[in-house]
């Protein structure tokens, strides 16, 4: 074992990109919440995109460690420390045998993102890492981690192994960082932008006005599952009940009480109520960062201005990607 | 109109095929049709498809699609995917033969694992075996899984056995309990609160995450439930151990 669990911290998890292809059953499809930073934080050391890190959640882990091991830390700031020197974030790092990794509280953002190189040594699930707490699905032994958890680490690849060559070469310092700011930026008071939901045109018109003009709150009932939000309630023009139909990450939903609830990365596969909107993907890490309390304001885009966000992303990952192979070669 | 078919967006990475209105069997071979369609023949960036009453939600990736099919119209990745499937529902193979399989699930009724089983049959008038009778006279459709993984949402109860949800939710549903809402029965394949009126349960597991596909039971499966006693209950839980 390579990995000792000394806190676990709020809510902390193993996750991958999620457990897709299996939701025509029902199946939850979960994944990290910020999808940018669960790729970057694997680029950097050399996993594959997909692999399963740990995502924490507002309050960190402390971990020990065994072995030698390369790691990445990205998301939300956690004050991170070894051995009690603060250490970079978006940046591969070797942490050496017997040392302490101390997350502590985010004081930006509010879930950070911790990889390994090779990967964590879990079994899948459903072709998926990830871990879906409320069924006991996944991740390590379906749970969010506890004191005295052992975790293990795959064999390093070739990939693995030429980073960490680069962090341990003692002649030329690694002293870069990838650029996560270019993907998620950390505000309290953030604009979301939203596509128009399926039912928006059966809201009253007030109400389609209010959603994109009056701002949101985030209220402290948000979770991996949904985010509760609180503000002027969004009315519908009649009453109508709809069947449940697939729903999806972003989804925001407008129970009978007319507060909105936006689906998160443990959402139910299906849903019944109506969709006011739906966040556009390149701004569902900005949502994950976000703590209770934040104040959201919605700002309708166009297909083709959420499809251009979306391209420009997976090209700056694509770039950062690049750029640390370019510095494998030299 | 059998053919009317609409393309909504959920979003850029996902969008809804709707293939009619309300809840009929015709409707729903349509969907399953679709989906088979789909599955056999995937346009590059599909993810997934899930199934439900009357249309079929399309989860893609937009930058796949563009970076696979380039043009210089300037389309979106979501107009490329409903032009694709447009097409596809075009090309539907009306007398596609889907196979319908028969699933049997045994039920214990009533007593401490239908409690609710004499309050449905004074709702409507019935003696409890006339409520178990009338559950188990009818084949059910299978329309879509969801709310849990494996739930059934299921379509074809006798209308004089229905009985609205009750006033207290339930805190914990037990696995495998055989309720009632409405117009609707289904069977909880995993502990939840709810609402529904418990009339009975199964010994079977219908969710099964080590096993491929994962669910006792998929969208277009008919069910026929099957009443047995506390003796043959126990026997089926000791086979399933």
């Amino acid at each position: 074992m390579s990995i000792q669990v000394i806190q676990p911290g709020l809510m902390t998890t193993i996750q991958d990109l999620g457990r897709f292809g299996s939701q025509k059953y029902g199946v939850v499809v979960s994944g990290s919440m910020d999808t940018y930073a669960l790729r970057i934080a694997n680029i950097l050391v050399g996993n594959a995109e997909n692999e399963g890190a740990l995502e924490m959640t507002l309050l960190g882990a402390t971990l020990q460690f065994t072995e030698d091991t390369l790691i990445a830390l990205t998301g939300g700031d956690f004050q991170a420390t070894i051995d009690g020197q603060i250490i970079p974030m978006w940046r591969p790092l070797l942490v050496p045998k017997g040392a302490i990794l101390k997350c502590k509280s985010a004081i930006k953002g509010c879930r950070g993102y911790i990889s390994f190189a090779g990967g964590l040594a879990i079994p899948t699930v459903m072709s998926s890492k990830s871990t879906y707490t409320r069924a006991h699905l996944g991740g390590f032994e379906g749970r969010a981690l506890q004191k005295k958890d052992c975790l293990a680490c795959h064999t390093m690849t070739v990939e693995n192994k030429s980073i960490l060559q680069l962090v341990t070469q003692k002649t030329k310092p690694v002293t870069w960082t990838a650029n996560g700011h270019a993907l998620v930026s950390s505000t309290q008071t953030p604009t979301i932008r939203i596509l128009p939901g399926t039912e928006f045109d059966r809201f009253d018109q007030t109400s389609q006005q209010t959603f994109v003009n009056q701002p949101y709150t985030l209220t402290t009932a948000a979770d991996r599952m949904g985010y509760r939000l609180e503000g002027t309630p969004l009315k519908l023009s009649e009453p109508f009940s709809l069947l449940s139909e697939g729903v999806t990450y972003g989804t925001i939903q407008v129970p009978p009480n007319g507060q909105p609830i936006i689906l998160m990365a443990d959402r139910q596969t299906t849903g019944g109520y109506p969709k006011i909107g739906q966040v556009i993907s390149a701004d569902l890490p900005k949502l994950a960062q976000l703590q209770a309390n934040a104040k959201i304001r919605f700002i309708q885009v166009t297909m083709e201005e959420a499809e251009r966000a979306f391209i420009e992303k997976e090209q700056i990952i694509q770039e950062i990607d690049q750029a640390i192979r370019l510095k494998l070669s030299n | 109109m059998m053919n009317k078919v609409t393309i909504k967006s959920l979003g850029d990475a996902a969008l809804i095929v709707q293939l009619g209105e309300g809840i009929h069997p015709s409707i729903h071979k349509r969907v399953r049709s679709l989906q088979l369609s789909l599955e056999n023949q995937p346009f590059k960036g599909f993810m997934e498809a899930v199934p439900s009453y009357n249309n079929i939600t399309i989860y893609y990736n937009p930058f796949v699609v563009y970076q696979a099919y380039p043009d210089k119209t300037g389309a979106t990745s979501f107009q490329k995917v409903s032009t694709f499937l447009q097409k596809l529902v075009a090309n539907l193979n009306e007398h596609n033969q889907l196979k319908e399989p028969i699933v049997s699930i045994p039920i214990l009724y009533g007593g401490q694992w239908g409690p609710d089983l004499v309050d449905v049959a004074q709702h409507n008038g019935l003696t409890p075996d006339e409520v178990i009778q009338l559950h188990t006279s009818e084949d059910y459709l299978v329309y879509m899984i969801g709310f849990a993984p494996g739930f059934p949402f299921l379509g074809g109860m006798n209308q004089r056995i229905a009985t609205p949800r009750k006033e207290t939710p339930r805190l914990a549903i037990p696995t495998g309990s055989v309720g009632i809402a409405g117009e609707q029965t289904g069977v909880y394949p995993v502990e939840t609160p709810g609402g529904w009126q418990i009339i009975g349960r199964t010994p079977l597991d219908l969710f099964l995450p080590q096993h491929s596909p994962p669910t006792l039971l998929q969208s277009g499966d008919k069910v026929r439930f099957l009443p047995i006693t506390l003796e043959e209950y126990e026997t089926y839980k000791e086979e399933n151990r």
